[in-house]
């Protein structure tokens, strides 16, 4: 056994043990964390297979970005674990024939009919980054650039969903401010004039000494 | 040394889990979400290694949009997820049947 396939053995093993745990503990926070730890060795076998990019991308993207997602939205919503665990054992038997019946067939027909060898390992002129991006700059650059309108439809579909009009929001309006008219504002109203020379309001007190 | 079989059994065994997953955590949205980012996590390592067994970078172009796809589906649930707390007070699938459905 070479030390490559050792240390393919060691990831996959790290792969599926968090991926059976992440299935089967409780809480999901320790879900999504589990599911950290397969995205991150699963980016490690991207990297033995010259996925270099990829695996980086991986790391960068899925762990960096959403799971951090996921993580804030299990600890910001108050749910209730043990109503949502009713039924794991009900369904454990069915869950597990399935997936075992699953594994079996894929398992026996990729052992039969697959065999390839890994070719040559490149050079260490090679660059992965470069080598993905020459071609996706030029052969896939349409689906590239439908990627990009892609992620802007999530972004603009995710604000306008959890978007929210408090109604104590002391929000300014520019709309609103522009509109404001005198008439709105000030509120015109015809009196009578008051004596000069007394003045004002304190000229009609009780106590005033001028009054006699 | 590793041949493609490795891979392809990997994948298989970590799809297999993923589906085993979802039947187990039915009532849970947040860990079916979980779920289908293993799945495709698993049909991302079929693709990387067929894509180096078969020296073909079109793998890796593909893969690069599945995760780009990928993490605006999260986005989006996860925000429909936030959405649906807010409005009913629960994630339980069983309680989300104002369809009838």
């Amino acid at each position: 056994m070479t030390f490559e396939l050792f240390l393919f053995y060691v990831f996959g093993a790290i792969l599926l043990g968090a991926a059976l745990a992440m299935i089967s503990v409780r809480n999901p926070v320790h879900a999504a964390l589990f599911l950290v730890v397969c995205f991150v060795s699963a980016a490690a076998l991207w990297l033995m297979a010259e996925a270099e990019f990829l695996g980086l991308v991986l790391v960068l993207v899925y762990v960096g970005a959403v799971m951090v997602l996921f993580l804030f939205v299990v600890m910001m919503l108050d749910i209730n674990i043990a109503k949502l665990r009713e039924g794991f054992t009900e369904y454990l038997p069915v869950g597990l024939v399935v997936a075992a019946a699953m594994a079996t067939v894929l398992v026996l027909v990729i052992t039969r009919y697959i065999t390839m060898d890994a070719p040559e390992r490149a050079g260490p002129e090679y660059a992965n980054t470069e080598a993905l991006g020459a071609i996706l700059y030029t052969e896939y650059v349409y689906p590239f650039e439908i990627a990009a309108v892609i992620l802007l439809v999530a972004i603009i579909a995710a604000i306008s969903l959890t978007m929210r009009r408090r109604p104590d929001n002391k929000r300014i309006d520019p709309a609103r401010q522009i509109e404001v008219s005198r008439e709105g504002r000030v509120r015109m109203v015809s009196m009578k004039s008051e004596d000069k020379a007394r003045g004002g309001r304190g000229a009609e007190r009780d106590d005033d000494p001028t009054q006699e | 040394m590793i041949t493609l079989e490795h891979y392809l059994v990997l994948a298989a065994l970590l799809f297999s889990i993923s589906v085993a997953g979802i039947f187990l955590n039915r009532k849970n949205v947040i860990v079916l979400l979980m779920c289908i980012e293993l799945m495709l996590l698993a049909v991302n390592i079929n693709f990387i290694a067929f894509s180096f067994f078969l020296q073909d970078l079109a793998g890796q172009v593909f893969v690069f949009f599945i995760l780009t796809v990928a993490a605006a589906e999260a986005a989006i649930g996860l925000a429909i997820l936030v959405l649906l707390f807010r409005n009913r007070g629960t994630i339980n699938v069983q309680d989300l049947d104002a369809m009838k459905g």
